[in-house]
Parts: structure tokens; sequence; C-alpha cells
């Protein structure tokens, strides 16, 4: 298998705050990581790291090593549009921009320079249809975005992150906030982007991370506890903090 | 089972001094909304009731004759259309680019601090203090003499706080995650708050220029020493450049000095129009922008 | 992709990263320019005329022979204008307050803050204009006085011209209050007008206070509608005499004034500049205790 992020003794501060100790893993490629763990473990502080988007907040210093693809992104002088580019993310809250379905999905495209009308109109359909929402949607792409259901709104956020084409997709517990039925209709299509992009998500549900994920990550008060195989992580884990959590002893 | 024994300190009855105090309190009210009202009704009927006898086609599409001996309210209206146009067009990019500083872009608590300390501190300057400055900086120090430009930029350093504030309100209601979203697109700061953010602020940021547009109409004091009193008519270049008296300090001048009270009346009676328009489009405005949120 | 690659957008937001900075800085300048200016401007006749003549003279003569430089009385009308504009003002404004937030019902209070938003945003042109036609001669014709031009006619005005500003202010602090302290109130059987004087108002009592200061420094800072109503003799200050503001002494005699009395003015201006930055910072204060935006 291929490394897709290659981690090595990261440790993150918000101001005075160690919010992740020497964290250390290799994310494969074409597969899908869930991070698990109790709220405040530093599991979204993580995630959040690997597109830098932690760089919004004033106040975080990073220290350690996270390769993506060989390129350091960590304290480089890297390029974090084209970073972002390559690894998109949906995020807890459904959060589609107050502009129709189209402009949405087309908002990522044009930001990187593509205005050619067909060739958007091309993305915007690919796009949809990778989300599995394009017959859902087809007859109402000038409609305002914000009319959707909770459900349908994320699967636009996930057309939305799948419209620049990215290598990578981050899903920050993209189902808490939707009901039962939208959350199976995501899992199914998270298992089927797989083939084609690696996909790290954050999840407080312990199901939903033995029913979609290859590997499970479990962090516990900004230390990575346990990674590996998401099978052994819960039928046979080496930690006796990780067997606590899974089998409900806290969190 | 023990009874419940009334407490003797509490009386069954309300006593007479606390029903006269509740009624005194009311008495109170009523008193003071009826005046406040019958004020404001005052004001609006006794202005209007003196002016329609006065208005009349020729007193708003004249200049004022001395050899015909007649007034007109023409060149003023000009002088303050130019006069609030320049100072808008000039002050909406200030505010607004401030406002897009304090709220998306400045990183340190300490600078938004002191930033924000200066634009109170400006909204609290009295405008007779910006007549002067504006007097001695830009009429002297620029050499732009007394002119409606002076007057022009007096008026944009006076209402920056009034755009800085709505605008800044108007952004502090976008949420969160639609800059969240645009960034994790890849889209940078600027791009981002020039596609998602602005978009979404329209209606706050017109709401200011409408609100800073009523003040520059009232606005008199400021305008004495920078704008001037000329009651020339011209086109925007040449009245830009030259002295002119808006409508408040032409009213102002023909009531104190002249004593032309017809002509004043009318005067009057167009500010009140202007001011009932101004806060009504403010508030459509307004309205529109919590049924957004 | 290459993730080092720069592009020709990223200069474009480090030159607007830069615009942006600029627009935020300038504000200071802009509170720079204006003091620096006062001070500069103000300076020099202070140190001439000597700060205890200037400041605590009692006569102003500036086109005399032997010109004299005291403003005091300009300080004390300005002072006792304002204070009798509170105590007209603040009455009248905290009841309607209190009455608009509390006890109307929603159509009553609907229709009545439009007037009071036409109230605030009335010219003061305009105000004066109607104190000068009306109110002037009105108290030339009760008092029996040979002119109604006076500080009463100020006050007057004043107070009116205060009265949106304390309104919407105390709306604002009253609304702030949570409804819990109602309903704890109301629970122990206390009658509403007695929850909203006795528990509500208390709870309020910082952002009043700050609607008041705003007021003072309306108060202080009007220029145009005292000049039409207040006579403008430097006389000291009596109810009804005619008297001079520290902002109409400014703009009554700018237009014709040259060397020390010019200077003067301007000291007067500096003098009107540090009261206000006074009240300024007082109303900070308050705002920052009460939790109520300026309005």
């Amino acid at each position: 298998m291929e490394t897709i992020f290659d981690v090595e003794n990261f440790n993150l501060w918000y101001g005075e705050n160690h919010a992740l100790h020497n964290i250390n893993m290799k994310i494969e490629k074409n597969a899908i990581t869930a991070l698990i763990g109790p709220s405040g473990c530093g599991k979204s502080t993580f995630i959040k790291t690997l597109n830098r988007m932690n760089d919004l907040i004033p106040s975080v210093r990073l220290e350690g090593s996270i390769r993506y693809r060989g390129q350091e992104i960590v304290n480089s002088d890297i390029n974090v549009y084209n970073l972002r580019k390559e690894v998109g993310m949906v995020f807890q809250k459904p959060n589609p921009f107050p502009m129709s379905i189209y402009d949405n999905i087309a908002y990522g495209p044009r930001t990187h320079g593509i205005k050619n009308k067909s060739q958007l109109n091309e993305i915007v359909e690919k796009s949809l249809r990778d989300a599995a929402i394009f017959d859902e949607l087809k007859d109402r792409l000038k409609d305002s975005a914000l009319g959707l259901s909770g459900g349908q709104q994320q699967r636009l956020c996930i057309a939305r992150a799948l419209a620049v084409k990215p290598d990578v997709l981050l899903m920050d517990e993209p189902t808490s906030a939707l009901d039962p039925i939208s959350t199976s209709k995501i899992e199914e299509l998270v298992l089927e982007l797989k083939k084609d992009y690696s996909i790290v998500i954050v999840t407080h549900n312990m199901q939903q991370a033995v029913r979609i994920s290859d590997y499970t990550a479990f962090f516990l008060l900004g230390d990575l506890v346990e990674f590996d195989k998401t099978d052994k992580i819960f039928n046979k884990p080496s930690d006796k903090r990780t067997e606590d959590y899974i089998t409900g002893r806290f969190g | 089972m023990t009874d419940i024994v009334k407490s003797d300190a509490i009386p069954d009855k309300i006593p007479a001094s606390r029903a006269l105090h509740t009624n005194l309190l009311k008495g109170c009210m009523l008193v003071c909304v009826s005046l406040t009202i019958a004020l404001v009704g005052f004001l609006i009927l006794y202005i209007l009731i003196r002016a329609i006898p006065n208005f009349s086609w020729e007193i708003l599409t004249t200049k004022p004759s001395y050899l015909k001996g007649t007034i007109g309210v023409l060149p003023d209206i000009l002088n303050t259309i130019y006069l609030v146009a320049t100072a808008i067009v000039i002050v909406l990019p200030l505010g607004v680019g401030a406002a897009i500083y304090l709220t998306e872009y400045a990183k340190s608590p300490k600078l938004v601090k002191v930033i924000e300390y200066a634009v109170e501190t400006l909204a609290g300057i009295p405008s007779i203090i910006y007549g002067l400055v504006g007097m001695l900086f830009f009429c002297q120090f620029l050499g732009l003499q007394t002119s409606l430009l002076a007057g022009s930029l007096t008026l944009v350093i006076m209402s920056i706080p009034v755009i800085i504030r709505t605008t800044q309100e108007s952004l502090k209601t976008v949420p969160n995650g639609y800059r969240e979203g645009a960034f994790g697109l890849g889209s940078a700061r600027w791009h981002m708050i020039r596609t998602v953010v602005l978009p979404c602020c329209i209606d706050g940021i017109v709401t200011g220029c409408i609100l800073a547009a009523g003040r520059m109409l009232g606005e008199s004091a400021a305008l004495l020493f920078t704008a001037g009193f000329a009651h020339a008519l011209h086109g925007y270049i040449d009245g830009i450049t030259s002295s002119g008296a808006t409508l408040t300090v032409a009213l102002y001048v023909y009531a104190k000095e002249q004593g032309e009270f017809e002509v004043a009346f009318v005067i009057a009676a167009i500010l009140l129009i202007l001011c009932f328009i101004t806060n009504y489009l403010a508030q459509a405005f307004g309205r529109h922008m919590q049924k957004v949120k | 992709m290459n993730l080092t690659d720069k592009n020709s957008k990223d200069s474009i937001e480090a030159i607007a990263s830069t615009i942006f900075l600029v627009l935020g800085i300038i504000n200071i300048g802009f509170v720079l320019l204006i003091c620096v200016y006062l001070i500069i401007a103000g300076l020099p006749a202070i140190v001439k005329i000597g700060p205890i003549d200037f400041l605590f003279g009692s006569k102003w003569a500036s086109t005399a022979a032997e010109p004299l430089f005291g403003i005091l009385p300009f300080i004390l009308t300005s002072i006792y204008g304002t204070a009798g504009a509170i105590v007209l003002g603040l009455p009248l404004g905290f009841f309607t307050a209190v009455y608009l937030a509390k006890l109307a019902p929603r159509k009553v209070r609907f229709t009545i803050e439009p007037l009071i938003d036409l109230l605030a945003g009335i010219p003061s042109v305009v105000y004066g204009f109607i104190g000068m036609l009306v109110l002037v001669p009105s108290i030339r014709y009760v008092f029996d006085l040979p002119d109604g031009a006076s500080l009463f006619a100020a006050i007057i005005v004043l107070a009116v011209m205060i009265l949106p500003s304390i309104i919407k202010v105390s709306i604002t602090a009253l609304e702030a209050v949570p409804e819990e302290y109602e309903l704890g109130s109301l629970a122990l059987g206390a009658n509403e007008i007695e929850t909203y004087y006795r528990v509500v108002v208390p709870a309020a009592k910082s952002g009043i206070a700050a609607a008041v200061v705003l007021g003072v420094g309306r108060a202080i800072g009007e220029a145009m509608a005292v000049m039409m109503v207040a006579g403008n003799a430097a006389n000291m200050p009596s109810l009804f005499e005619s008297v001079r503001f520290l902002t109409t002494a400014v703009a009554s005699e700018m237009s014709y004034s040259s060397g020390l009395q010019r200077e003067a003015l301007f000291s007067i201006a500096l003098v009107l500049f540090v009261f206000i930055m006074l009240i300024n910072a007082a109303l900070n204060l308050l705002l920052k205790h009460g939790r109520v935006r300026r309005k």
C-alpha cells in the first residue's frame, strides 16, 4: 500500500495548551481512516492540520513533520491554497454558501481559474453524480442551496469538495448533525468514494467507524493511543484504554 | 396536620400607598410618552403648514436673484447632492475596508482595540470641531480653499464610524461555516471575502450608506467654514471646486442672517422629508437584513 | 501538483491584505490628525494669554482695544446648559423608554419608534429655526423679557435634541435585562409596574447611565441650534440672559477673526475637545459595564 500522509513526531499547541503530543502515523492511500476518541481529544484539531485549516487560528503553533506525498506541509513555505485544493474538507455542520446549487459546486473550480461555461457544466454534473445526488437535484440547479434538507446539503457539500478534483477528503464528523437515513446515505457514498479518494473521517459514532473504515486511530487527551486496522482495534485492542473506550466505559 | 399560619407581616389587601405609587409611575409614563409624541407631531405639522403655502415650482427650480428679488433653492439642492454623493463615494471604500480589516484580517487583538477606540472617538467628536480641523487641513494646508470638496472630505472623516459600524455588524452575521467552506476549497482570503462574505453583507452596507447620507444631509456646523455659503448654479466639476451652501447652511443663513423665513420653511420641509425618506429606507434595508438572517 | 508553486493570485492577495491594513490604521491617523491640529492651533494662545487667565477669566472682549480672553462664561454656560438639558430630557426620555420597552403594545411601539427616529434625524438647524420662531418669542412673552433668546431657550432645544438618543439607548439597555429577573419578581407577587422599576431599571442602570453620558456629549457639542436661540452675548450664564456656549463661541467669531483672537478661538475648540474626550472615556467605561452598544 502507498502512504499519502506521513506524520512524524507531530506536536501542536494552542497558545500555552499542548493539544497534540508527539503523533506518529502513516495514512494509507485509497483507504478510509477513522479518527475516534472522546470530545476534546484532539482528533478534530489533527484533521484540520492535514489541510492547514488550523492556520486560521492565530495562536496555533506546530512542530514536527507531516509529509503529504513526500512534501513537507508543517512550517514549510507551501502554497496552502493548492494544498487545500488537493486535500478537500467536509465540515460537521453542512455549510453550503447562500447561492444556487450550481454556483455552490462551481465555486471551487471558479476559484481555481476555470471560467469556461461548458467545462463548468461538465464538472457540476460529474460532481453531483459522484456525490450520488444528481438525480435529486438536476431540475433545481438554479435554486438556492439553503432550501435543501440537512442531508442533501451535506451531500452537496461533498459534491462541492469533489468539484476541485481533490486527492484526499477530510471529513469532520460529517453525519453528526444528520438524521439516521441521511447518515446511511452518506456512509454508502463514502464507501463508494474510497475507490478514487483517500478519506480521513472524524467520527463520534463507533459503529460508523466499524461500518466504513479500514483503519482506526484512537485519540485520548492529545495522544494517539492506538492506530491499526479497524478489525484489530475493535476486536483485539492492544491498549487497555482503547478497550475501555470501545466497550463504552468512558467517553 | 398543622394549619398553615398566615404571616401578619404580609397584609391581604394591597395598601393604598403601593397602589398610589404604581399609579403615579403609570401616570408619569403616559404623560412623558404623550409629550414626546406631541412634540414630534407639532414639529412636523408646524413645518409643513408653514412651508406648504410657499412651495412653488419656481422656488425649487431657480437660483436666488437680487435683480428680481426672488429666492430659489435649486443651487442649494444641487450643492447638497454634489456634496453627499462625493462624500459617500469616498467614505464607502474607506469604511468598508476598515471594517473588513477589523473583522476578517486583523490578527492582533491589541491593534483591533486601538482602531476601534479611534473609531469610537471619531464618532464622539462634535461637528464644529470637524469644521475647524477641516478648515485648517483641507482648505488651508491642502489648499482646497473653501469648497464643496473640502466640505465633502470633512464629512468623510465624520461619517466613517457609521459605515464601519454597520458594515462590521453585518460582517459578523455571516456564519463562519461559509468562510471555512471557502477556505476548505482552497480559496484565499480576499477571494473568499469578495465571493462569499461581501455578497451576504450588501444590505448592511447599503443601510450604512443611507444612515451616513442622512447624517450628511443634516450636517451644518462642519460645513460653515469648509464648504461656504455661495448660491451659484454650477455643474458638478465647477460646483465641487467652488464654495457652496448646502440646504442646511442655506437654511441657517436665510433664517438667522437674512430673515427670509418663507424660504427657510421650504428648506426645513425639504430636509424633513429627506430625513423621513432616509429613515424609511434604512429601516427597510435593516428589516430585510434581519429576514435573511 | 507541486505545492510550493506560487501564482499571480498570491500577489493580489498580498496587495489586498496590505490595503485593508492601511484602511484600518488610517482611522488612528484621523484621530491623531485632529488632535495634532487642535493642539498646534490651540496651544499658542493659551500660552500667550496664560492658562489661568484664559480658563478662569470671567470676561471675554476679543475685539476691544484692550482685548480680554477669559472663557469661564463659555465653560459655565456649556456646563449649565448641558446639565439643564439633561434635567429636562432625562426624565422625559427615561419614562418614555420604559413605556416603549416594557408596557407599550407592539403596535403602539412600532408606530412611535419611527417618530423617535425622525426626531433623531431632524437636522440641528431645523431645531434652531423652530426654536427661534416659536420658542424664543414664547419665552419673551411668558416671562415678560426684552428678548427670549437665552440660556433657557437653549436648554429646551438641547433637551429635545438629546431626547431620541436617551430613549434609544435606554430601550436597548432595558431590553438587555434577562427575562428571568422579571419573572422572579412577578412570582413574588409584585405587579408589572413595580417589577419594571424595582428590578429591570436597576439592572439596566449602567446602560441608562451610558444614555445620559451620550446625551451630555451630544448637548455639549451642539453648535448650530444653540447659536440660533441662545443670543450669543458673552455673559456669565443666567437662565434668562443671552449666553454663549463653547461651541458657539468658536462658530460666531470665526468668520471675521484674526490674530490672537483667532488663535484663542482654536484654544476654545481645544478645551471643548478635552471635555469631549473625558466624556468619551466615561462612556466607554459605562458601555463596557453595560454591554450596550452606542447607537
